[in-house]
């Protein structure tokens, strides 16, 4: 057993168990076994959680969403309704699974899939707990953003083998959209491998003597917007905006196709709370409680952020989107990454005191940039138009007009 | 400010979390109604009722029946018709009220429950018999003088129709000046306040 394998907790007990408990004594060349069911049991262990963590998230989110709206949320499957999404699940599974008659059928049935693969390949590099991952990859970032782009190919997918205009109006926009964030996300990323010095989510984690959030405050902003764009999340949900384009993407799906699709989406919001607690929020460290639970309660904390933003905010339109990314969330990417670049050659190990220095002019630098850039873009904003009221004589208000 | 607006609205939804919900769990949680809820169950004093059939010619869909007896033992000297049936058919009612704005005699009454559903739409007709013997829990919607009598049907019945009072119908849209005459406040305490004739005179009437 490598020294990677070692480091991981889970897959390293059940192996040694495996190997002094299971296999009979005397019996030599037998680490294939072991290799092979600890491997096992900690892909289903993880992949297992993540689907159960996911269905149970969606009921999180329903409850406290209505919370927010001051009503109570589902509450009648089971106790406090913590049942609901096993109803929903066994609704989806009954329902028929339809196929539009028009529809690119191989490609309408992969696109769900492949949306659930990256979901699921993002997990890998994810460190839940202390010396707790599948794989602690060297270029745990730069694989992430790779594969969480992938996502946009399944949509993609999605929307032009329903054979809908809909669904691919949906499609373009995500597209649109994720593409558009996926820049800002990265730079602000960026900072974040500056200052450590490594892609790997375990070196980040363990690199942050202090909480990026403080010491990066433009990079958090930057990411969690970008984010919640990418996760097709109010205030950016224009991909299924129901009030425009139906559903979006998956306006053709239903039963459990259509499951999967939220399932996915669920998903993400949750593994992106999980990148947002390792990167800026110190993952498991700092426990008061056992460090997978920290992790888990952080996660579900930084969920509610999610949560309480699409509680609040409204959509927006697609130019408005698309202009908020490149004129606010890019320039403000580039001062991070710049600002954090400057600071590392000026610190090169910084010790906790230079890095509350390092937050101090962060944070200075995030109030005058976000302050500089947003009044620039309101400026832009505010284009007068003339509003000319048809058949209405000048000097005469619309209401006389009217009647 | 940027920004200062979306923080307002963070602000307003974090404080719509920790605030009760609003929602009422109907079946386990009885929501209460205003007083002047237009209900079903129509509250009906037959003592007072003169089977003009004011409310049957009033209402729109035509679903109150009133059958009376001229001869029936009740001669009209000022009296009252007998009143051989009096059917509503709730299952086509809309609960517009109209028949109640229409009695001169405040018989009628709108009621407070809001719980119709029956296995049959026969079962939703109300018989004049029903409508004699369940309580009456009377609606003051149109009867002012029951809100000023701070009569409240959540918390009381009102089986006679001495304690629910009359209200004088003394103004009219063409004698504006008659309004405040029918709000003071002795018009609602007595028990048997006088008819719209005698108040009124002869030749008031249309």
């Amino acid at each position: 057993m490598e020294g990677a394998l070692r480091d991981n907790t889970i897959f390293s007990s059940v192996y040694d168990f495996v190997l002094n408990h299971v296999v009979p004594d005397g019996w030599d060349g037998w680490e294939w076994a072991a290799y092979g069911i600890a491997a096992m049991s900690v892909i289903m262990l993880v992949v297992n959680s993540l689907f159960a963590l996911t269905t149970w998230y969606t009921y999180f989110e329903r409850r406290l969403l209505g919370r927010f709206q001051n009503r109570i949320g589902p509450n009648r499957a089971g106790p406090f309704g913590l049942l609901q999404p096993i109803a929903d699940a066994i609704k989806l599974l009954t329902k028929e699974d339809t196929l539009p008659r028009a529809s690119d059928r191989l490609i309408f049935n992969v696109a769900p899939v492949l949306m659930l693969a990256t979901t699921f390949m993002i997990v890998a590099v994810i460190p839940f707990g202390e010396g707790s991952f599948l794989a602690d990859l060297n270029i745990g970032i730069l694989y992430i953003s790779g594969v969480s782009s992938m996502a946009v190919i399944a949509i993609l997918m999605a929307g032009w083998a329903s054979a809908n205009k809909y669904a691919m109006f949906g499609s373009m926009r995500a597209v649109a959209a994720l593409i558009s964030y996926e820049i800002p996300v990265v730079l602000s990323l960026l900072s974040v491998v500056i200052l450590t010095g490594s892609m790997s989510l375990v070196d980040i984690v363990e690199g942050q003597s202090l909480p990026y959030l403080l010491v990066l405050p433009l990079a958090f902003l930057v990411f969690v917007v970008g984010i919640s764009a990418e996760l097709n999340r109010p205030p950016f949900d224009l991909a299924e905006a129901e009030s425009e384009i139906i559903a979006g993407y998956h306006t053709e799906y239903s039963g459990m196709k259509f499951g999967i699709f939220q399932l996915a989406e669920f998903a993400n919001v949750l593994l992106a709370s999980a990148i947002i607690t390792l990167i800026f929020l110190q993952g498991w460290r700092w426990a008061i409680l056992p460090s997978h639970l920290w992790f888990l309660l952080k996660v579900f904390g930084t969920a509610t952020l999610f949560i309480w933003i699409r509680a609040t905010l409204p959509r927006l339109r697609i130019d408005q989107v698309l202009a908020f990314a490149w004129k606010f969330l890019l320039p403000l990417g580039l001062i991070n990454v710049l600002a954090a670049a400057i600071e590392k050659l000026v610190w090169a190990d910084p010790s906790n005191s230079e890095l509350l220095l390092m937050a101090t002019i962060n944070w200075g630098v995030a109030i005058v940039a976000v302050a500089v850039f947003a009044t620039a873009v309101n400026n832009g904003r505010h284009v007068p138009v003339h509003t000319v009221i048809a058949g209405v004589p000048p000097g005469v208000s619309s209401a006389e007009g009217v009647y | 400010m940027y920004g200062l607006g979306m923080a307002k609205g963070f602000g307003v939804t974090l404080r719509n979390l920790f605030r009760k919900p609003f929602t009422v769990q109907y079946p386990e949680e009885q929501p209460t109604q205003h007083p002047r809820f237009r209900g079903q169950e129509f509250t009906w004093y037959e003592d007072r009722c003169t089977g003009c059939a004011s409310c049957a010619k009033y209402c729109p869909l035509g679903i109150i029946r009133i059958v009376t007896d001229p001869h029936g033992g009740h001669e009209q000297e000022g009296g009252n018709y007998k009143i051989e049936v009096f059917d509503i058919d709730q299952g086509r009612c809309m609960y517009c009220g109209l028949c109640v704005e229409a009695c001169p005699f405040d018989a009628l009454h709108m009621g407070t429950s809001f719980e119709a559903a029956r296995n049959r739409r026969s079962d939703l007709v109300v018989p004049m018999e029903l409508l004699k013997s369940r309580e009456k829990h009377p609606s003051t919607w149109f009867r002012p003088q029951m809100e000023r009598a701070n009569y409240n049907p959540y918390s009381q019945a009102a089986e006679d129709d001495k304690a629910v009072g009359r209200e004088p119908f003394l103004w009219h849209p063409k004698r504006p000046e008659m309004r405040s005459y029918s709000e003071t406040p002795e018009a609602s305490t007595g028990t048997n306040p006088p008819r719209n004739e005698d108040v009124l005179g002869n030749g008031e009437q249309e």
